[in-house]
């Protein structure tokens, strides 16, 4: 008998021939009740526990800028980019890197990666990229050492349910999923907390209310 | 029994103080961090009930969702393999790593891997396998086992940690700070991650529907492993299947509130099956392999006293909470599974001959119930298995001997009394401070994990009758 058989030999011979229990109903919350500004609002207090560098924009045309300014600031000379991003989130004199299958070396820690994401969830803070549009692939943006998002006001979900039903499709379609709430961290060692392992050790979120 | 029991073992942590500090200060923290963001969604108690519901239903269905698992994942691009006990789960791994020339496999934390003692096969093997958490790399490289489900080397203090990277990775110039030791984590394991072929980790869920597999994380060694190595293997017990992807909203909830603390863990992936094809390296692995381990968990779903076992998570919040725990350390419970669940669980895995102690190891207070994110009933399961222990005979005569005398003397009031007036005469060279840590043989199985009150020197029922005679 191989494996596979004797695992579910075991397994039907436990459960006997008891009937399965009928489904319970559940009693916790699938939606929201928040209007968007105060979904916002939350996502916000929310990244401000986190070790997150917050920058609320008004428009589009704000990014780039942003996006420049950031960069002198940690001092970042390249700028990672997927393929498909938007040209206008690019700063002029950016030294631009598009990630056509790059050789990792080529991403590792010293650039500065630009992306947009799938959705963000005000409950918790988090941002969900899931490989679509201006997000590159999962190398992209767990190399470099500095990590800008681009999240739209409109891409925020309150709850994490809402989220994962919205992200059913990506998953149907074979793409993977990375969740970020967040900068990498520890407390391994006497449960101090550390901010800043092997993700990017700084992350940007970038909301533009648009 | 082994020659070494939980008591045993306790007594030996109980005198390390540091350990005793550590322990305190990262439960105590963890503890006030779990109940703060658990109280702050109104609906926490509903997705507590269903947890437990879809755990409950996913059980009594298991061998159609493993079934439906096996079928989304190989149909994803994946190969799933299945595994009766340990050894045919290393033979599975070794086997896949050296058919890929591995000389060495990067790690991603997982009890199910030590659970089957994967890394010494690989070693046998030739192969040399890295943890790449930070704390399963210091456990590792000081030849320790892990003693925290969720902080696996939190006896070890920063100084011994210090040391440790100094001289294993010949770094004379590394301070003691958790954040200099942190840095030169992230520079000794950079290269590795983008040079190593193979990876292994374990799996938090799995969802049938989709075949998507999920690993929740905190320091990004997650996202290395399972993003950049052309060949990822998986392992995870049976008990992990989710049937639906809906199921995943209750659970992403519910561990990183209850395990540590936060709203949300840093990272989250979600794979399915392989990126190999048109698709771009550096999105996932090209080559998927699931391992679907049994080795007791069918066991442990055959008495239904015990099935709700296998809901754990492995939060590892029942530890935080648990008086016992807190005190005797992690290393007591001899065991990659500690606290509460590991009290339940390691007997249940590694046999009642080998972990018969453990189901004693507890006061049986009710904390861990109390907490637990998926409602495991601990405190029934305790005492249910502390009656199979008894029962089949694997606990010696001491326990079954003293609650027959014991149900003897309580049915006969006069023996009672014959009885107590004897032990009060023959207690002198067993009691101190008021206890006895021991009672003689063969009533010694009973007082072995606990110590049983010394009679006073007037027995409650001579003082009710000279009371009343004195009236």
């Amino acid at each position: 008998m191989s494996d596979r058989e004797a695992v579910l030999a075991a397994v039907r011979a436990a459960l006997g021939a008891a009937p399965a229990p009928s489904p319970a109903q559940s009693a916790y919350r699938r939606k929201g009740e928040m209007d968007a500004a105060a979904a916002q609002a939350r996502f916000l207090e929310r990244l401000a526990d986190y070790d997150v560098h917050v920058e609320v924009l008004d428009d589009v045309q704000a990014i780039a800028p942003t996006v420049a300014r950031r960069m002198a600031e940690r001092e970042t000379v390249t700028l990672a980019i997927p393929a498909d991003l938007p040209r206008a989130w690019i700063p002029e004199n950016a030294r631009v890197l598009a990630d056509d299958a790059l050789p990792y070396p080529a991403l590792d820690t010293r650039p500065s990666v630009l992306t947009g994401c799938a959705l963000a969830i005000a409950e918790t803070g988090t941002v969900v990229l899931d490989a679509g549009a201006a997000q590159g692939r999962r190398a992209l943006t767990l190399l470099p050492d500095h990590h800008l998002c681009v999240v739209f006001a409109r891409q925020v979900v309150e709850t994490v349910p809402e989220a994962l039903q919205n992200l059913k499709a990506a998953v149907d379609a074979g793409r993977p999923l990375t969740f970020f709430s967040g900068p990498s961290a520890t407390a391994d060692i006497e449960f101090d907390r550390v901010v800043g392992v092997h993700g990017p050790r700084a992350l940007d979120i970038l909301l533009v209310r648009d | 029994m082994t020659a070494e029991t939980f008591p045993q073992r306790a007594h030996r942590s109980l005198r390390d103080s540091q350990l005793r500090r550590n322990l305190a200060k990262a439960t105590s923290t963890i503890r006030t961090k779990t109940a703060k963001v658990s109280a702050e969604l109104p609906d926490w108690e509903a997705l507590r009930d269903a947890g437990q519901a879809i755990k409950r239903e996913t059980l009594a269905e298991l061998d159609r969702h493993l079934v439906a698992l096996e079928e989304s994942v190989t149909r994803a691009g994946g190969v799933v393999h299945w595994a009766a006990d340990a050894a045919e789960a290393r033979r599975i791994i070794v086997g896949l790593a050296k058919a890929h020339g591995a000389e060495q496999v990067i790690k991603i934390k997982s009890m199910t891997t030590d659970e089957v003692e994967l890394n010494p096969a690989l070693e046998a093997a030739g192969i040399r396998p890295f943890e790449t958490d930070l704390a399963d790399m210091i456990v590792q490289m000081a030849h320790e086992k892990p003693s925290h489900l969720l902080v696996p080397a939190i006896h070890k203090n920063r100084s011994e940690i210090g040391a440790l990277f100094r001289d294993q990775m010949d770094r004379p110039d590394l301070s003691d700070q958790p954040g200099d030791l942190t840095r030169a984590a992230r520079a000794y394991l950079r290269d590795k991650f983008i040079e190593t072929p193979v990876a292994i980790s374990g799996a938090n869920f799995a969802v049938a529907e989709t075949g998507s597999v999920v690993v929740v994380e905190s320091e990004g060694n997650g996202r290395m492993c399972l993003t950049l190595p052309k060949v990822l293997i998986s392992i995870m017990g049976i008990e992990k299947v989710l049937p639906e992807w809906e199921h995943l909203e209750v659970f992403l909830q519910l561990l990183p509130r209850a395990s540590t603390g936060e709203r949300m863990n840093p990272y989250t992936s979600i794979w399915t099956g392989t990126q190999a094809g048109e698709r771009r390296a550096g999105d996932g692995p090209g080559e998927f392999h699931l391992v679907l381990l049994d080795n007791g968990r069918s066991k442990i779903l055959a008495d239904e006293a015990a099935r709700a076992t296998l809901h754990c998570i492995r939060c590892s919040r029942c530890l935080n909470v648990c008086p016992v725990y807190q005190r005797a350390g992690g290393h007591a419970y001899d065991s990659m599974y500690q606290g509460p669940i590991g009290a339940i669980l390691t007997p249940q895995l590694k046999g009642l001959d080998a972990a018969g102690s453990l189901p004693f190891a507890s006061s049986l207070c009710g904390a861990c119930q109390e907490v637990c994110p998926v409602r495991i009933p601990i405190p029934d399961i305790l005492v249910h298995l502390r009656g199979r222990v008894v029962r089949e005979g694997h606990a010696g005569l001491g326990e079954g001997l003293a609650m027959k005398a014991a149900g003897t003397l309580f049915d006969h009031p006069a023996l009672m009394a014959l009885a107590l007036s004897m032990g009060r005469a023959a207690q002198a060279p067993l009691a101190r401070d008021g206890r006895i840590e021991r009672l003689p043989p063969p009533l010694d199985g009973w007082s072995l994990g606990r110590d049983f009150p010394a009679l006073p020197k007037e027995s409650f029922r001579a003082w009710w009758k000279r009371r009343k005679a004195s009236r």
